[in-house]
């Protein structure tokens, strides 16, 4: 039974010994010249000290949106890449093809509007 | 010990409890649409589990539309809470009270 | 499946849907068209005319023999053909009112008429639907696009609540529908209706709670006491022609796929008793609390509550004289409503002036407004059920048959809150009619003028409900949807 696992434990210690190796590695050979700016916890992102509850634009919100609505839209493309091959065979890919392409295009129309309509500009 | 079908239900029993019991009685917009995403993923996972049992792959293609169908809520839902939030600066559902019964 | 045969029928599928299909790709084309040409001027006229199609395609279609398209998971023709009839009549006669008073409180935007069309295509996918997979696809769909039009005006305080209890309340409702669908999915091991019956066994346990959270979905869709708290909400806070438009047509859609379910999936009696309790009390809530509104819209919502349990008490009868009534019923209902909301809407002069919309507010408009008061009484006699207009014959066609049915007490309780409704109606008419004009409000310098199609509309209403009143033979059409098999006929 624990046989069964031995790659995956092999690979887990392997994954374990090269973090280390890379981590260690890093500091060793690498050119270390700290300064303020570098030393903070998001070097380039926000700065993590004071409330959490500052405003922020609703830009993220949109694009969050956005991305979700695309995201999972793509899921019927799943089951039809999967199945495409048995149609393929069947002798209908041409129309199975023609079927997944009228879905994508009926997403291109969401994202040309998108688009037109600035909701992916950011400024 | 096996896991049979009737454990799937429960659990997905238990989950669509919990999501309504979260509409019922949660203020905070946010929270409650959570909440209704969560009785919808209850729901995910009674036909996964009914369709897995059955050998049948129609509840599956359901799934496929109620995960799309929730995004598109979750769009329109996230966007209507942020139209309501700027006119009225809250997210209580206790305080959005124009109309009264 | 044999998979070389999966497209052989997909062209003759499209065809035979051919105005569902069309709505849906001119609402595609509106959304392109829009985001190039912003409120491009003639947005509206391509949804009125994709709408006028479709309506023209399938009233020639009425007469047709029933059958399925798309694996059985639509129904074309028949009765199917009728109730994508008045979803689109719904849609077009809304379209043409929408426009100029869109235009009047500045959120004239193409975006509305593509969701129009795009919320019609649900609706006729709803109210045709032969599976519960499309059953769900509609209702979603429809429902999406409806909670986009409630909260339009964005800006408004009102609007956006609205659209926040419609949409919170909606996708509540969704998922105890959706859990009925999983529920006698897995009962029966099918999505079809038709199959459905059959193929119960020995899960009737599972199978009844799946049917009762599939019907709290639909009564809400409806509005149905004890799910009908949101209605008056919303239909207060949306824009007024809009909520002619969801009164309408996405009850049609949802009575419709009621039908169908009570009719193809549930054929024993064994429902009658719920659906008839959920009438009386939707019928005696609705009219009950409809005498105590001072607000139009608000009186209207809950008198529309009021008609679904009308409309109910059809479905209760569980015979095809009773679905064929409650089919007529919302035919009638469609045109009374749309027509109302229509008056109301155009009372709403430029947005603000008129919009609280109480019936204070509206005294003395009648002698200002001598074509749209003239309307309104034929509508609220008409909503009433006043013998010589389609109210009274759709309210016969759907008392009668409960009758038969053993349910007289459920037809008495609908004629007496029917009585009790001519109250609240005839109010506004004495509002109208009989009452000084408001000095706060000043009617006496009202100088709005109502287009010229707008009340083209009204007057189309009007018409209709008097042909539907004095022409008896809709009724036979609606009932010969149910003649021998024909809707059981699948291939």
């Amino acid at each position: 039974m624990l046989a069964e696992y031995g790659p995956f434990f092999i690979q887990l210690g392997l994954a374990i010994v090269l973090a280390f190796a890379f981590l260690k590695g890093a500091a060793l050979l690498g050119p270390s010249r700290p300064n303020r700016i570098k030393q903070m916890p998001y070097e380039s992102g926000m700065d993590p000290i004071g409330t959490a509850r500052t405003r922020y634009s609703v830009k993220f919100y949109l694009v969050a949106m956005i991305f979700i609505v695309f995201d999972v839209e793509v899921v019927f493309l799943y089951p039809w890449a999967a199945s495409f091959e048995r149609f393929l065979d069947a002798g209908v890919g041409l129309e199975v093809l023609g079927v997944v392409t009228i879905f994508v295009i009926i997403l291109a129309v969401g994202l040309v509007y998108d688009i037109k309509k600035g909701g992916l500009e950011f400024d | 010990m096996e896991v049979t079908l009737n454990w799937y239900l429960m659990l997905s029993a238990i989950l669509f409890v919990i999501g309504v019991l979260g509409v019922l009685f949660r203020r905070n917009v946010i929270v409650i649409f959570m909440s209704v995403e969560l009785m919808l993923n209850a729901v995910n996972l009674t036909l996964v589990a009914l369709a897995q049992h059955m050998g049948d792959t129609t509840g599956q293609i359901l799934v496929f539309f109620v995960i799309s169908v929730a995004a598109a809520e979750a769009a329109v839902g996230l966007a209507i809470i942020i139209a309501i939030f700027r006119n009225q600066q809250t997210v209580d559902v206790t305080e959005i009270n124009l109309f009264k019964y | 499946m044999d998979l070389t045969q999966s497209f052989s029928s997909l062209g003759a599928d499209i065809i035979v849907s051919a105005p569902l299909v069309l709505t849906m790709v001119m609402g595609l084309v509106i959304v392109v068209l829009d985001a190039f040409r912003r409120n491009h001027v003639a947005t509206p006229w391509i949804a009125a005319l994709t709408l006028a199609f479709g309506l023209v395609m399938e009233i020639t279609r009425i007469g047709a023999a029933s059958g399925t398209a798309y694996y059985d998971l639509l129904r074309v023709g028949g009765m199917a053909a009728y109730v994508n009839a008045l979803i689109f009549g719904s849609g077009l006669l809304t379209v043409i009112l929408a426009r100029p008073y869109l235009e009047s409180i500045g959120h004239h935007i193409g975006e509305v008429y593509a969701l129009i069309l795009f919320a019609s295509t649900g609706m006729i996918v709803l109210g045709t639907a032969n599976s519960l997979i499309t059953i769900f696809v509609g209702f979603e769909t429809m429902s999406i696009c409806l909670y986009i039009l409630t909260g339009l005006v964005r800006t408004n305080q009102g609007a956006t609540e609205s659209a926040l209890k419609y949409f919170l309340l909606g996708a509540f409702a969704t998922g105890f529908l959706l859990y009925g669908i999983a529920l006698m999915y897995g009962a029966t091991g099918t999505m079809y209706l038709h199959e459905m019956q059959s193929a119960v066994g020995d899960h009737q346990t599972m199978f009844r709670s799946g049917v009762g959270l599939l019907l709290v979905g639909f009564l809400f869709k409806v509005s149905a006491v004890p799910f009908h708290m949101w209605t008056p909400d919303v239909y207060q806070g949306a824009p007024t022609p809009l909520v002619g438009y969801m009164s309408t047509a996405s009850k049609s859609a949802a009575f419709a796929s009621l039908i169908l379910v009570l009719y193809l999936a549930l054929p024993s009696t064994q429902w009658i008793g719920v659906v008839a309790v959920i009438a009386l009390l939707t019928m005696v809530i609705g009219n009950v609390i409809a005498l105590a509104q001072t607000n139009v819209k608000r009186m209207l919502a809950y008198s529309s509550i009021a008609h679904a349990g009308y409309i109910l008490v059809g479905l209760a009868a569980g015979s095809p004289e009773g679905y064929s009534g409650a089919l007529f019923y919302l035919l009638v209902y469609t045109v009374m409503n749309i027509g109302a909301f229509g008056v109301i809407a155009l009372l709403e002069w430029d947005g603000t002036q008129g919009s609280e919309q109480s019936l204070d507010s509206l005294s003395g408009i009648g002698y200002k407004k001598p074509l749209l008061a003239w309307s309104m009484v034929f509508f609220m006699f008409g909503l009433a059920g006043f013998p010589p207009l389609g109210g009274f014959i759709g309210k016969v066609a759907v008392f009668g048959p409960a009758i038969h049915s053993g349910l007289t007490w459920l037809a008495i309780v609908g004629v007496l809150t029917s009585a009790v409704s001519a109250y609240y109606y005839l109010r506004v008419l004495v509002v109208f009619f009989m009452k000084e004009s408001n000095p706060d409000v000043a009617t006496d310098n009202i100088t709005f003028s109502v287009p010229g199609m707008s009340a083209a509309v009204i007057v189309l209403c009007v018409i209709m409900l008097i042909v539907l009143g004095i022409v008896p033979t809709f009724l036979d059409v609606t009932a010969s949807f149910f003649d021998g098999n024909m809707l059981a006929t699948l291939p």
